[in-house]
């Protein structure tokens, strides 16, 4: 599969996306009212979905294909992903998908958020989706005043600004424990800490970092959330390598000054817009671990067709088949999971953080077992760099980490439930 | 719309008049209505409520009314349903008939088929079982052996039946026999009669739950009219492979864990904090609470998956190919459910009857050895698998 994948061109964007519905503005309301009536009907797409749908995977196949992800690894590329090729995706509007037309988005919603994510997923798209617009586009819509939303919801729309959220402070997400304390001093705030696995950190030209202003180590409140130029002094930003070719960084904030001005929503009161962020991101994460699966179940059963063995093709061994058969049911359930987050988020169901849970939960072991079972049934080959089912393997890891793994959201979930 | 709004108006005033109130409470299992000639009412009330919605049709609200039924329009029968979810309405009848023979009577039997038979299915007069497996042919269902040879003005059968559900309480059987043994499927008819019939023996099987409702079925001779060939000589499979859809779905449903799942027994978590005990409101074992949202988790993503199929089939998406894992989950995942509540319930759940265990408890331990059966019967799991394997992953023999 890698010789096709890595000899497919990169055209110029094609024809058909000039009519994307997501750039479709006189279309916009009609979305909205095709959305309002879908009730009854939330694990399907509408018809503008799946045309949105249809142009993700035209684009990233065309213009990000895995090769692209290769070719940034291979050439240790600075920034990490491809700034012209995140510029187009600003104009197709999948930058601004979230955020409302007043501020230059498409407003699609969530839904067509997560379609735009599995498509990425299924060529292991780099771009600063998640750390930008699931992150803290999320969290300036959430919690931010007028002239930061103004301000920074438009350079995301345009594809400007690249941004990235410092919570983690350890190996295992845990945003119960913040250790980061920013000290109130006159009219600013004086912030001391370090912070790990900020997605895209090394090249956001803003942060938003989430720290501590009053209470203990673990209580829920006392964060804030603080705008961040990451140029400002004692910022100290290591680009940290990881598994996935993807980018990160390890940030230390030493005494750095910050004007109250730059607080994101309310003093102490952080965790709440934290919680729905997380929630997000969790649910976007999960499409983008869907288009992981499914990708890695197609090339594996295409190359189950093909491989042959003791005469015949390998697919036809029941021992294979089954495996495939069992993993063609926990992705459709992986399916239904996913959109229906999705719709939760859109329609702000009240179980937002529960469905999220289940959703970051499933695909998180769904995504590490698909990539361990595809990378057996490829046989050695899979063990090779040249095949991608190893690529798949190592982002299906660091997406499965991410803000919360299967364990973590077992113990959420249960908690949530009150058990 | 107008016009469903007037038809539920008219339902709900109907009900609200005939159905019992002692029918409006729940069944325990025992209290189900099977119908047929030797027909057991737990109370008069029973009786009458099943009588009202048979005059109506309403047992089998979608058949046209020339045949018995309700002749209502598929909208028409989902604000019914509602209407009867809402007053909480035990099912008048439940068969084999209605659920399994019926529409497969109404897609392929001739007309005097369909007006002999149909309308005792509606009424609950005559009880069926269905003469499928046999004790050579189980997964491989096609290999069947039962004899049925053409004797001029009549049929006979000779052979055996095995896994015939409530052979032993139905009247007439809905059976596969072998009318060509030179070929496998294309020698498969599909044959009704009496179990009155002479030369026809049953024996309950005695199964490791301790109940029987399966059977063993023997033929010896049995005539059979030839008027009761369904379908044409030779072409019983396509019936059948109909039929086995039906099932499937029904036992599909289980891994939601609705009704009977447990038998009333609570939620998981509730189940273990009683059983196992807990610590400031929590389950006081961090394992079992994981499993238990293992549990849960696949359980709701089950039943989102269920319900995006029918949304697609609604959509006019067809069904989809999600609906051919339906039967090897949900049954998968309901014997997990009660391997989970055995961990939960500890040596309760071990009980076999007598003293020191409530009804609950003794049901939780039937049931888990009854649901072993759901990856069995229906086509097995790997039956299942295999079909997913071949028909929608297009992987080779």
């Amino acid at each position: 599969m890698s010789s096709r994948n890595a000899s497919s061109a990169c055209p110029t964007r094609p024809a058909r996306i000039e009519t994307n519905p997501a750039q479709d503005k006189a279309r916009g309301s009609h979305m909205l009212k095709q959305q309002e009536s879908r009730d009854e009907m939330a694990l399907v797409l509408t018809e503008e979905q799946q045309l949105l749908r249809d142009t993700a995977t035209q684009f990233f196949q065309e213009r990000l294909p895995i090769a692209n992800l290769r070719k940034l690894r291979d050439t240790k590329d600075a920034t990490g992903f491809d700034r012209v090729a995140w510029k187009e995706m600003a104009d197709l509007g999948f930058a601004g998908i979230m955020i409302s037309e007043k501020y230059g988005g498409t407003d699609f919603g969530p839904v067509g958020l997560g379609l735009v994510l599995e498509q990425a997923g299924r060529t292991l798209a780099a771009s600063p989706l998640v750390s930008t617009v699931l992150l803290c586009g999320s969290a300036v819509q959430l919690a931010g005043n007028a002239t930061q939303r103004q301000d920074i919801l438009s350079a995301i729309a345009a594809g400007d600004r690249v941004m990235a959220l410092a919570i983690e402070e350890g190996p295992h997400h845990n945003p119960a424990r913040i250790a980061t304390k920013a000290v109130a001093d006159g009219n600013s705030y004086r912030l001391t800490g370090s912070k790990t696995f900020v997605l895209d950190g090394h090249v956001a030209d803003q942060l938003i970092v989430v720290a501590r202003t009053a209470g203990e180590e673990t209580d829920r409140s006392g964060i804030t959330l603080f705008l961040v130029d990451p140029k400002s002094e004692g910022v100290k930003v290591t680009r940290t390598l990881m598994v996935d070719s993807r980018n990160a960084a390890n940030i230390e904030f030493r005494n750095v000054a910050i004007p109250s001005s730059a607080v994101l929503g309310s003093v102490d009161g952080g965790n709440d817009v934290l919680e729905q962020v997380l929630d997000i991101a969790r649910i976007g994460l999960s499409a983008e671990m869907l288009g992981i699966v499914q990708q890695t179940f197609d090339t594996t059963l295409a190359y189950l067709k093909e491989r042959k063995q003791f005469g015949k093709v390998i697919g036809s061994f029941q021992a294979l088949q089954h495996r495939m058969a069992a993993l063609f049911a926990e992705i459709e359930l992986c399916r239904s999971v996913v959109l229906d987050a999705l719709s939760a988020i859109e329609d702000r169901r009240n179980d937002v953080p529960q469905i999220a849970s289940i959703a970051k939960a499933r695909l998180s072991e769904i995504a590490t077992l698909m990539t361990n079972e595809g990378l057996q049934m490829h046989g050695g080959m899979g063990m090779t760099d040249q095949f991608d089912v190893g690529l798949y393997m190592k982002r299906a890891r660091v997406a499965a980490a991410s803000f919360g793994d299967a364990n973590f959201h077992r113990e959420r979930y249960a908690a949530l439930e009150g058990y | 719309m107008e016009a469903l709004d007037t038809f539920r108006q008219e339902t709900r005033a109907w009900l609200e008049e005939n159905c019992p109130p002692s029918m409006r409470t729940p069944m325990p299992e025992e209290e189900t209505v099977w119908g047929g000639r030797n027909a057991k009412f737990p109370n008069p009330d029973a009786k009458l409520w099943l009588d009202r919605m048979a005059e109506r049709g309403w047992t089998a609200p979608t058949w046209p009314k020339e045949y018995g039924g309700g002749g209502l329009t598929k909208e028409e029968n989902l604000v019914l349903q509602q209407e009867l979810r809402r007053i909480k309405a035990r099912p008048a009848l439940s068969s084999f008939g209605l659920w399994m023979l019926g529409p497969a009577l109404l897609e392929f039997a001739n007309e005097e088929q369909k007006k002999e038979h149909l309308p005792k299915i509606v009424r609950g007069e005559i009880r069926w079982c269905q003469g499928y497996s046999e004790p050579g042919a189980g997964s491989d269902l096609a290999g069947l052996q039962t004899k049925c040879e053409d004797k001029g003005d009549h049929y006979l059968v000779n052979g055996q039946k095995i896994w015939t559900s409530y052979a032993d309480k139905a009247d007439w059987i809905f059976c596969l026999v072998r009318t060509d043994p030179t070929t496998k499927h294309d020698g498969i008819s599909f044959l009704l009669f009496d179990m009155m019939s002479p030369g026809v023996e049953v024996r309950p099987i005695t199964m490791i739950s301790g109940a029987s409702p399966f059977c063993e079925t023997f033929f010896t001779d049995v005539k059979v009219p030839k008027k009761n060939l369904v379908g044409e000589l030779n072409k019983g499979w396509t019936i059948a492979k109909r039929l086995l859809q039906h099932e499937r779905e029904m036992i599909s449903g289980m891994g939601l864990g609705g009704v009977g799942a447990g038998g009333g027994i609570g939620s998981l978590e509730q189940v273990a904090k009683d059983y196992f005990g807990e610590v400031d409101g929590r389950i006081a074992s961090p394992s079992l609470r994981d499993h238990i949202t293992r549990q849960k988790m696949d359980s709701k993503a089950f039943a989102l998956t269920m319900q995006r199929s029918a949304e697609e089939a609604k959509a006019g998406q067809g069904p989809g190919a999600a609906s051919s894992i339906f039967k090897y989950y949900g049954t998968e995942l309901n014997k997990r459910r009660y391997e989970l509540l055995l961990e939960l319930m500890g040596t309760k759940a071990l009980g076999w009857e007598g003293d020191g265990f409530d009804d609950g408890e003794i049901n939780v331990t039937r049931s888990w050895l009854r649901s072993k059966g759901n990856s069995i019967e229906g086509g097995t799991s790997e039956v299942q698998l295999n079909v997913v394997s071949k028909r929608v992953l297009g992987l080779p023999d």
